[in-house]
């Protein structure tokens, strides 16, 4: 929480062990690095800004664990959050990104054309076909921390950039806290329409402050190009559309991205980025790429076979319900994407996703008809 | 042990704080300090003022009301001396616009200083919340002798059970709000502690929320004491659940009649209950507990945040003064349907809830009355303004049963202008 700057140095007169926050249930990846001696190193720290050890970790104080997944339990309140926390954020990214080292330097790589195929999922089981990204724009601090006033100016520069653009990307902009009862139906019945955040992953952070001011929706008129500006992340870009066409949603993706980047930086606002975390979001399981492409499949068959873990995993792919992150799957409906953001560029994340969708509707295709598919299994990607 | 601060500590005096204790932890390099130093000088918000006026048309609640742009900017780069904001002190309110019938405060104190700090915004709300009451004017009257009560043994065929709650805060410690788990545990500590020291009808036992065993739980759960995280909106923007369920418990006696909450909405939340009507009892419990415990923890060296103006302090402005909420659970079928019931109630000073508490509707007629102010009147005044509400409410349901008519009594005077 954005406290006064005093309030972490008036901590500071009580002892490392009576602030040390109580671990013992938690499970999460901020609760296995934290130890007590890291807490007493690094708790008199602050960023420029004023965020704190303990603004960093209160959601995984909070948050002890999740049945299914397990959560990152801790957050940046600004890009400097990354470098002055560094003894805590890069073994809690590389515990999170694979053993990512702080020597290491990621790739971005949204050349569109460097992506293989993709234009031919077949629709019969790939329903829908999406990828999203997030961007932080340089010069204001992020949505746990950020200020009323800071959260405006962020959603004034993206209104002017986003209605900025035309062609395909020609659209509109719906201020959450003036839309009407109208285009809020419209909204929710597209699917576009992003509710204040429930989740206390979310909310124990500080992101719904002040909600709904400052946030808003655009999309452009075709429906396949959305923004939401200021839920977790200052802007969430995606790109979708029904069917199997990855290539098109790809494609549609990188140049819209490239064409807002563009009008940030006229206004000496370009998004957050540095070689070594690439781009730079509020949740650290975000980083590098922030991409999440992926498909809406059906495979009633596959998803029941013994195998079926085991092939995404090494196909690198992961597997969520139809209602996004936290959901069952219905109908043998499966939502199927790349499990990396960080250490590997755009174009390959998106290309394990369409080449491991196609391998798995060959294999379901294959057991509709009552083969096997043990000889199908790829190796570990 | 804390020594209170009743002064406000001046940037200068902070920043020669600051480096005093820098230099003698020897923790900072000269990198460490420059940033330091950096940020403690950018106090205030990251952008002009009005740009972070908060957005309150759609507003209902009295933050709302009493929160121009003229007392946001005069406010808004001020902090207690623990380092507490006015944007934390409002956010619950900007988070949660209100109901359109229920006008909640919208605003919580991080600490006892918030209420002088931020003063400009905090009388006001007392003023609007608490009938006229003007804190930079008037003083609160404190009466915990219970011997005073007259008529507190209620018909036990109507009165269902009898209930006295109020908060205590430890001076020198923050709020739920703003404590640091440092802080929040040595709330714990200095309570429990205190409360062992309690003997004979209040001899009793403390179980904290991290430690207590499943059949300790399922106990407290029968027995309906236990307390939940905070799901409300209301506290959990305001930062009360925090670290949950760290330093958190209940402690209560062996006869199951007196009850302290910890590190809940408040430092503590005292309550003394009993089935059937005997409410001079359960207030007479009530004073002798609150005054042993306090007694205890001056023993060693701490006491109950008080003023004169304000009465005990609490988290809530709401709960200021007296934080004392007496009611009953009093069966009334026949007048829960007259409709000048609300009328007898107002006029009463009292308020009703569903048996649930606040925000549940009644079952069977059988209604939650308590008194409506907390502040400007005394425990023992409203604890006997609650009395001869309920006796009356009685008489009019008998009267109703035999058929008679009843009436609407007279408004009280206007307390506070």
């Amino acid at each position: 929480m954005p406290f006064g700057n005093t309030h972490n140095n008036f901590k500071l007169n009580y002892k490392v062990e009576d602030e040390f926050p109580d671990l013992s249930k938690h499970n999460n990846h901020m609760a296995k690095i934290l130890t007590k001696e890291l807490y007493g190193k690094i708790r008199d720290r602050q960023t420029p800004s004023g965020y704190t050890l303990d603004d960093v970790i209160q959601t995984g104080v909070d948050n002890p664990g999740h049945p299914f997944i397990m959560t990152v339990g801790c957050v940046a309140g600004d890009e400097e959050s990354y470098e002055v926390f560094k003894e805590l954020l890069d073994p809690v990214i590389s515990d999170r990104h694979g053993g990512y080292k702080p020597s290491d330097k990621h790739k971005t790589d949204l050349n569109f054309e460097n992506l293989k195929g993709g234009d031919d999922l077949d629709p019969n089981y790939v329903l829908s076909s999406r990828v999203r990204t997030g961007r932080s724009i340089k010069g204001f601090t992020l949505p746990p921390h950020n200020s009323r006033g800071e959260r405006r100016a962020i959603e004034k520069l993206s209104v002017e950039a986003l209605t900025s653009l035309d062609g395909e990307f020609k659209g509109k902009y719906y201020p959450l806290k003036s839309m009407t009862d109208a285009e809020q139906e419209q909204l929710i019945s597209d699917h576009f329409l992003f509710d204040k955040p429930v989740s206390p992953l979310l909310t124990c952070a500080g992101m719904a402050r002040d909600w709904p001011d400052g946030r808003g929706i655009m999309h452009n008129d075709n429906k396949t190009f959305l923004v939401w500006v200021n839920e977790e992340d200052h802007l969430r870009v995606i790109s979708m559309q029904p069917g199997g066409n990855m290539r098109e949603v790809f494609k549609r993706f990188c140049v819209g991205l490239q064409k807002i980047e563009e009008i940030f930086k006229k206004h000496n606002h370009g998004f957050m980025w540095n070689e070594h975390l690439g781009y730079i979001l509020t949740c650290p399981s975000n980083l590098g790429t922030g991409l999440r492409g992926g498909v809406h499949v059906k495979l009633p068959k596959l998803s029941t076979h013994a195998k079926f873990d085991e092939i995404l995993t090494r196909l690198r792919l992961q597997k969520r319900g139809t209602g996004g992150v936290d959901t069952a799957s219905v109908g043998g409906v499966f939502d199927i994407s790349n499990a990396d953001r960080l250490g590997s560029s755009e174009v390959a994340q998106v290309q394990l996703v369409v080449d491991g969708v196609k391998l798995m509707v060959e294999m379901e295709k294959k057991l509709e008809k009552g083969e096997a598919i043990d000889s199908m299994i790829p190796a570990q990607k | 042990k804390r020594s209170s601060i009743t002064r406000r500590v001046s940037l200068t005096e902070r920043l020669h704080l600051l480096l005093q204790c820098e230099y003698h932890s020897g923790t900072a390099g000269d990198v460490g300090l420059e940033i330091i130093l950096w940020s403690f000088l950018s106090v205030g918000p990251r952008s002009p003022q009005s740009a972070d006026y908060p957005d309150l048309r759609k507003h209902n609640n009295c933050m709302a009301s009493s929160l121009t742009p003229a007392i946001y900017a005069k406010l808004c780069d001020k902090a207690t001396p623990n380092g507490y904001t006015l944007d934390l002190a409002i956010q619950t309110g900007v988070d949660n616009p209100g109901h359109p019938f229920i006008k909640t405060v919208g605003m919580v104190a991080g600490d006892e200083e918030s209420y002088e700090v931020f003063s400009d915004l905090l009388d006001p709300i007392i003023k609007e919340r608490h009938n006229g009451y003007d804190p930079s004017t008037m003083k609160h009257p404190t009466d915990l002798d219970a011997s005073k009560i007259h008529s507190g043994n209620f018909d036990p065929r109507y009165v269902l059970s009898s209930r006295v709650r109020t908060g205590r805060s430890i001076r020198g410690l923050s709020l739920p709000p703003a404590c640091t788990r440092a802080e929040r545990r040595e709330v714990e500590r200095v309570v429990v502690d205190a409360l062992a020291g309690l003997h004979g009808d209040l001899d009793g036992k403390y179980y904290s929320l991290t430690q207590m065993t499943d059949g300790e739980q399922q106990q407290l759960i029968d027995d309906h004491f236990l307390f939940d995280k905070p799901v409300s909106p209301l506290l959990t923007c305001a930062g009360m659940a925090r670290d949950w369920p760290d330093a958190r418990g209940i402690w209560h006696n062996n006869e199951k009649t007196f009850l302290v909450w910890v590190n809940e909405e408040d430092h503590t939340r005292v309550i003394s209950m009993e089935k059937g009507g005997n409410m001079k009892r359960v207030f007479e419990r009530f004073c002798k507990g609150l005054l042993e415990v306090e007694r205890l923890i001056q023993e060693r060296g701490w006491e109950f945040m008080w003023n004169e103006r304000l009465g005990y302090v609490l988290t809530c402005p709401s709960n200021l003064g007296t934080g004392l909420r007496a009611g009953v659970h009093v069966k009334l079928p026949l007048l829960s349907k007259d409709p000048r019931l609300s009328k007898i109630l107002d006029n009463l000073r009292l308020q009703k809830r569903g048996t649930g508490g606040v925000d549940t509707a009644a079952v069977g007629g059988v209604f939650d009355i308590s008194n409506l102010d907390r502040l400007g009147l005394s425990e023992v005044q409203l604890v006997q303004t609650v009395v001869d509400g309920v006796n009356y409410l009685i008489e009019c349901e008998k009267r109703l049963e035999k058929g008679q008519d009843i009436k609407v009594p007279p408004p009280p005077l206007k307390q506070f202008k």
